[in-house]
C-alpha cells in the first residue's frame, strides 16, 4: 500500500537526514517505526505527507509510493486527499476551537458526509462527544491526544501516520491509545504507521517493525521476532542483560558511533 | 449634548470605513502574518471601479458596488497571486516592503484614471438627510453603516461555519497543522486577499461617495486604519470593527472640542488624535484590546 525506495532527504540543501531508507507498509496492518532522537523518524513521516517543504527540506533521491502512484513530488493537501492522513508529533490540536471544530477541520477534504464520520469519531471516542463544544486547548493531555487521531480519521483515511502517539502521557493513557490504535486497524481497516519511543507499546501491536538508526533502517523484521532481539531487548525495552560497559554495545550501535 | 451626540454619530460614519479597511488588513494579516500597505491602492481601485461602473459602465448604485467588490477581491486575488506568492516563506518583512511597491504601482495606475479632478459616486438620494432629535444623517452614511454592519455579520457568520472560513482560522493559528488536514494554503492565502480587496472596494466607494470624493490624495484614509488595527490587536476582527469605530469616533470629537478646550494643540490636531489614542492603549495593553498576547509587534 505504502512503499519507500531509497529515499533520500537533504534540508536547507546540505544536511542529509534521510540516507536512502526503503521501507514496506501492507495493506491493513500496524507497522512500527522505532529509533532514537534524531535518527529520522520524523523527517520520514514528514516526506510521505508532503510536509517537507514548509521545513526547507527536499526529497533528493529515492521514491514513496502510495498504491504504486509516486507521491514524493506531490504536495500535502493532495495527498490526504489520495487518503493519507497524519497525526503530527506533540498532538497540535487546535487550541482555540472547540473539539468539534477541531473534527470539521480534520474533514476538510472530505466532500459532504461530514456529519456522519463526526459521528463515527464520537463512537470511537465517546470522551470527545462529552466535550464537543469545549475549547480544545483545555483538554488533558490524553484526550488531546485522541482529538488529534480523531481529527485525522475523520477524512477517512486509507493509512494514518502517527508520530508518538504515547508522548508525554500516562501509562494508562498510553494502555488506551494503544486499544484505539488496533481497534482504529481490526474495525475500519485502516492501514497505521507507528512511530515510537515507546517500543514495547509499539511492538505489543504492530505486526511488522523497522528501526531507523542515523538515517538509516537498520533493522527490518516482524514485530514478535524484534520483541525477542536481544539488541532491541538491550536499547530500546530497558530489560535486557545490558552490560554497563560501552565495549559491550552490539556492533550497529558501535558502527553507529565511529564509521557511518 | 446634540453636538456630541452628532460627533458620535459622524465619527460611527467614519469609523465603519476605516473598519472596514481595518478588517482587510487583519484578514491579511492573519492569514499570512504579513501587514499589507497595498490597501490604500485597494481602496482607491475599488472606490473607481464604482466610479467608473455607475458612470461610464451605466450601472445603478447598488449593482455597481457589487461589481466594484467582486473586481476588488480579484484585483487583491491578483497582487497575492503576482507578487506575493512567490516570495512564500520568505521574511515577513521583505513581504511587507513588496506591499508597499503593489500600493505605489496600483496607485499610479488609478492616478492616471483620475487626472487632477475628484471622482465623485453619486448615490441615490445623495443629498437627502434623516432627521431625529435634532440629528442628522446622509442617507449615504446611513447605508454605509448598514452595509458595515451587514457585512461584519457575514464575516462572523463566515468564519464560523462555512469550511473555508474555518480552513481560514485554522491556517492563521498554525500552518503545518493545517497543511496536514488537507487545507490547501495558498487558496487560503488568495482568499484573504480577496475578502480584503473585496471589503477595501466597499470602504472606497463609499469614500467616493462622500462630499470630498475620490482624489489623488485620497489613499492617506486607508493609513487611519493602521492605528485601528494596532489599537485592536492586530489578530483580533473584532477588535478591527472596534478599533476602526474608537478611531473614527476620537477623530470626530476631536475635531469638534479640541479648537475650544485645548486650542494650543494648534489647528488639525484631529488629524493626530487616532495616533495619540494608539499610543494611550499601547502604553496600557502593549498588544492591544483585544490581541493575542504572544503575538510578535511589527
Amino acid at each position: 500500500m505504502l512503499s519507500v525506495k531509497n529515499l533520500e532527504v537533504v534540508y536547507n540543501d546540505v544536511v542529509l537526514v534521510l540516507r536512502g531508507v526503503s521501507l514496506n507498509v501492507a495493506r491493513g496492518q500496524i507497522v512500527a517505526l522505532l529509533g532514537a532522537n534524531g535518527a529520522g523518524k520524523t523527517t520520514l513521516l514528514r516526506a510521505l505527507s508532503g510536509l517537507l517543504d514548509i521545513h526547507d527540506g527536499e526529497v533528493t533521491k529515492g521514491q514513496v509510493l502510495l498504491d504504486e502512484k509516486p507521491i514524493e513530488r506531490w504536495n500535502a493537501p493532495r495527498i490526504v486527499a489520495a487518503g493519507l492522513g497524519q497525526v503530527l508529533e506533540g498532538r497540535r490540536v487546535f487550541g482555540e476551537f472547540t473539539v468539534e471544530e477541531n473534527l470539521r477541520v480534520g474533514g476538510h477534504t472530505r466532500r459532504g458526509g461530514l456529519g456522519e464520520s463526526i459521528e463515527e469519531i464520537y463512537e470511537l471516542f465517546p470522551v470527545l462527544k462529552e466535550r464537543r463544544k469545549r475549547t480544545a486547548g483545555y483538554l488533558s493531555g490524553g484526550e488531546q491526544q485522541m482529538l488529534a487521531m480523531g481529527r485525522a480519521l475523520v477524512a477517512q483515511p486509507d493509512i494514518v501516520l502517527l508520530d508518538e502517539p504515547s508522548l508525554g502521557l500516562a501509562p494508562r493513557i498510553v494502555a488506551q491509545i494503544k486499544d484505539i490504535i488496533v481497534q482504529i486497524n481490526e474495525q475500519r481497516g485502516t492501514t497505521v504507521l507507528l512511530v515510537e519511543q515507546n517500543a514495547m507499546m509499539a511492538l505489543s501491536i504492530a505486526h511488522h517493525g523497522y528501526v531507523m538508526e542515523h538515517g538509516k533502517i537498520v533493522m527490518d523484521q516482524p514485530a514478535e521476532a524484534l520483541l525477542q532481539d536481544s539488541d532491541i531487548r538491550d536499547f530500546y525495552l530497558g530489560r535486557g542483560e545490558l552490560a554497563t560497559s560501552y565495549r559491550d554495545l552490539k556492533h550497529y550501535k558501535r558502527r553507529k558511533r565511529w564509521l557511518s | 449634548m446634540t453636538t456630541f451626540a452628532q460627533a458620535v454619530l459622524n465619527g460611527f460614519a467614519q469609523g465603519a470605513i476605516y473598519a472596514l479597511l481595518a478588517l482587510g488588513y487583519v484578514m491579511i494579516y492573519k492569514a499570512t502574518h504579513v501587514i499589507s500597505f497595498a490597501q490604500p491602492a485597494l481602496m482607491v481601485c475599488g472606490g473607481l471601479f464604482t466610479y467608473h461602473l455607475t458612470t461610464q459602465v451605466g450601472l445603478p448604485f447598488w449593482p455597481g458596488l457589487a461589481v466594484a467588490v467582486l473586481l476588488g477581491a480579484l484585483l487583491g486575488m491578483a497582487v497575492e497571486r503576482l507578487a506575493l506568492r512567490p516570495m512564500v516563506g520568505k521574511p515577513v518583512f521583505t513581504l511587507a516592503i513588496i506591499t508597499i511597491g503593489v500600493d505605489i504601482v496600483l496607485r499610479i495606475f488609478a492616478n492616471r484614471y483620475m487626472g487632477p479632478d475628484p471622482r465623485i459616486v453619486t448615490f441615490p438620494n445623495g443629498s437627502r438627510r434623516y432627521e431625529f432629535l435634532g440629528l442628522s444623517i446622509s442617507h449615504q452614511r446611513v447605508a454605509l453603516m448598514v452595509v458595515t454592519l451587514l457585512t461584519v455579520i457575514a464575516l462572523v457568520l463566515f468564519f464560523r461555519y462555512a469550511k473555508a472560513g474555518l480552513a481560514m482560522r485554522a491556517t492563521a493559528l498554525n500552518q503545518e497543522t493545517a497543511l496536514a488536514q488537507g487545507i490547501r494554503v495558498g487558496a487560503i492565502f488568495a482568499l484573504a486577499w480577496a475578502i480584503a480587496g473585496g471589503l477595501a472596494a466597499i470602504a472606497g466607494t463609499f469614500v467616493a461617495a462622500g462630499s470630498a470624493g475620490m482624489e489623488q490624495n485620497t489613499w492617506i484614509i486607508a493609513l487611519k486604519a493602521l492605528p485601528a488595527i494596532i489599537i485592536g490587536g492586530l489578530d483580533s476582527l473584532p477588535g478591527a470593527v472596534i478599533g476602526g469605530l474608537a478611531v473614527g469616533i476620537v477623530e470626530s470629537l476631536t475635531a469638534v472640542y479640541q479648537p475650544s478646550v485645548a486650542p494650543f494643540l494648534g489647528a488639525n490636531f484631529a488629524l493626530v488624535a487616532p495616533y495619540a489614542l494608539m499610543f494611550l492603549v499601547l502604553l496600557v495593553r502593549p498588544y492591544g484590546l483585544f490581541g493575542t498576547k504572544e503575538v510578535e509587534r511589527v
